[in-house]
């Protein structure tokens, strides 16, 4: 049986036979995605799943990854930060150090680049190889994943003359847009049902979870699955618990975290985390390899409720992920958290650890609410972001653009 | 050979395409938190963004009735904190303006009109931002024909809530007369579905949700096609 078969069996056919529809006018098209990561963080895991897909379709797809020395990273981690809008200024040596990796990188992929029908640069980190592939022949395409709603000004000044070339955007929400004058398009991210983060998991794997961390199975559990990074609030999320802790002293809390290639400042992020949760046995601040996603599914399975208490967000995949398996989740109302979280059906917005206690002792002590949610929140991600969506949407934008971007596209 | 006379096929004009279809938003890159500027903005926005702003929500998932049937309203109640020109601008109803200008030549006077009435709405600052968005819709084949109105009713209750848009909904600003796909359909069999075509008329698509539509449309097509239905 084949990939598409096998979405089919979740989606319904109808919506696979629409992604069919919509590929036959980009016959004979290639496809080249480009982003700074193969592993960890959302980009990397959207991409191992959509570009199979999308082969599986027929279009020639390929992903590159661009490589740098750490203070490239330190630099994008940098500008990543600022487009969340943390002042963070970067100096001119930095700069130097983003332009030459990138100038570096686009000595090897200018072949593919400049001969590709379709190029999707993720993120900032790789946003300058147009730049230096002077005789493109297809469309460019900037995809944003990056709550860039209040950008730290003096680096999205320096960032607007690599990305305003480019012949589209992509923003998950409308509030991340900038004004450019090339069509930016609304694509929010995706998870992928059929990948070890989100298939249903043998009841063995979930005990072996519980032994080997040592959790309680028979007492109430919250967990937050996401990077050791500022934005995300692990920090927050204890105090929340502690909070919370004091009415339900059989809680127990799971932070399970893992560290992505271009992030340097996780360890930091992480001792934060360690420190703050001061030696409780009930506490589990986990910093789990890149691969361990079928123990990240694990975790959100075990989870009462999950938590995603970020005070920045660009679309947040942890929330879509815990929904779709059917859990409540308390959100920061922040980005895209607001596009799933929607109050008192999928789960909770909240803007303070007092809120996230408030919302974890109310859903503790209402059972019939977590499931009543839960079931809510997988029908609601089954229905709005799973990767066929995603999928349909950069195709569409694909056939726009060959269709010289019409408003109206009609597909035989 | 037998004397009787072969059934005429039915010409190509006459075949009812059964089409599915899927919108993609854009940002136009205008984002506003004040009702002056939000009149300005609206003066000069793409036709499309309006048209997304009175309709694009009916392809939206929601869990709830939407309190207010477009997102101008929604938003000077909940951004704003107006309930007057809220209420004002929800009794809008886009099927009783001819064409889009029109209906942005009314948003803009009713919005002018209230920022006469009430001076501090000029400077109030919402606590929401408004984005204008407009949409792309892409429509698909989905290889099914039809030939005689009987077949629509056996075909309707399976019909997508997108396909339904796509003929109900997003068909009044393609058909000439304004109506829906399916109204038009029945008009190119001459008065022999006057009834079924004054009908679909008389339904009003702007308070349902798509799905209550077609239990709408099931009904009205059962009731007019008891034999095919039961």
């Amino acid at each position: 049986m084949s990939l598409l078969d096998d979405y089919a069996q979740i989606v319904g056919s109808d919506v696979i036979d629409h992604l069919r529809q919509l590929t036959r006018p980009l016959a004979g098209a290639k496809l080249v995605h480009v982003n700074s990561t193969r592993t960890g963080g959302g980009v990397a895991e959207i991409l191992n799943k959509l570009v199979p897909l999308t082969r599986e379709l027929g279009i020639d797809t390929h992903w590159e990854v661009i490589s740098g020395e750490s203070e490239f990273y330190e630099c994008t981690k940098g500008m990543h930060n600022a487009l969340q809008g943390n002042r963070i200024p970067l100096s001119d040596r930095l700069l130097g150090v983003y332009e030459d990796t990138n100038a570096h990188n686009a000595e090897t992929l200018r072949p593919t680049l400049e001969d590709a029908d379709f190029v999707f640069i993720h993120d900032p980190q790789p946003a300058p190889l147009l730049k230096y592939c002077t005789n493109r022949k297809g469309k460019w395409i900037w995809r944003c994943h990056i709550d860039a709603s209040h950008p730290y000004r003096p680096v999205w000044k320096y960032l607007y003359p690599f990305v305003a070339p480019y012949d589209a955007s992509v923003f998950s929400l409308a509030a991340f847009s900038q004004e450019m004058q090339h069509p930016q398009y609304l694509i929010p991210p995706s998870i992928d049902p059929l990948s070890d983060k989100n298939i249903e998991v043998e009841p063995d794997t979930i005990r072996e979870v519980y032994t080997k961390y040592n959790i309680d199975p028979e007492r109430p559990v919250i967990v937050q699955v996401s990077r050791y990074d500022r934005f995300k609030d692990p920090v927050g999320v204890i105090h929340a618990y502690h909070m919370a802790k004091r009415f339900l002293p059989s809680l127990q809390l799971v932070l399970a975290g893992g560290g992505a290639a271009d992030d340097p400042e996780g360890e930091a992020v992480l001792s934060e985390a360690e420190a703050a949760a001061g030696g409780d046995p009930d506490i589990h601040v986990l910093l789990l390899p890149a691969d361990a996603n079928l123990e990240i599914n694990a975790f959100q399975r075990i989870a009462d409720i999950v938590l995603q208490k970020s005070i920045r967000e660009g679309f947040g995949l942890t929330v879509t992920e815990a929904m779709w398996k059917g859990k409540p989740v308390i959100g920061g109302d922040v980005g895209g958290i607001r596009l799933q979280v929607v109050n008192h059906h999928t789960g909770f917005l909240v803007n303070t650890p007092e809120g996230a206690a408030l919302r974890i002792r109310y859903l503790l002590h209402q059972p019939g609410k977590i499931k009543e949610m839960g079931e809510k929140a997988h029908a609601y991600v089954r229905d709005n972001f799973l990767i066929t969506r995603h999928l349909r949407e950069y195709l569409t934008l694909m056939v726009a653009h060959l269709s010289g971007a019409q408003d109206r596209i009609e597909v035989k | 050979m037998t004397d009787q006379q072969p059934e005429t096929p039915p010409t190509e004009t006459n075949l009812f395409s059964i089409k599915d279809c899927a919108l993609v938003a854009l940002a136009t890159g205008k984002k506003t938190r004040q009702l002056k500027e939000f009149a300005k903005d609206l003066a000069g926005i793409d036709t499309a963004s309006i048209y997304h702003h009175f309709w694009g929500g009916l392809l939206q998932p929601r869990f709830e009735e939407r309190e207010y049937n477009n997102d101008f309203a929604a938003w000077v109640r909940h951004g704003i904190h107006d309930g007057v020109l809220a209420e004002q601008l929800a009794a809008l109803d886009p099927t009783t303006f001819p064409d889009i200008e029109l209906l942005r030549q009314e948003i803009i006077d009713l919005v002018d009109t209230r920022l006469d009435e009430a001076e501090y709405l000029a400077w109030a600052r919402a606590t929401q931002q408004f984005e204008f968005i407009r949409s792309q819709i892409v429509v698909f084949d989905t290889g099914k024909q039809l030939q005689k109105p009987e077949e629509l009713a056996g075909e309707m209750a399976s019909l997508s809530t997108s396909s339904i848009f796509y003929h109900f909904i997003d068909a009044r600003r393609r058909t000439s007369d304004g109506y829906d796909d399916f109204t038009d359909w029945l008009a190119s069999f001459g008065g022999e579905y006057e009834t079924l075509r004054e009908q679909l008329i008389g339904i009003d698509p702007y308070f349902s949700s798509l799905s209550e539509l077609r239990e709408q449309l099931v009904r009205l097509f059962s009731t007019h096609f008891p034999e095919v239905s039961s």
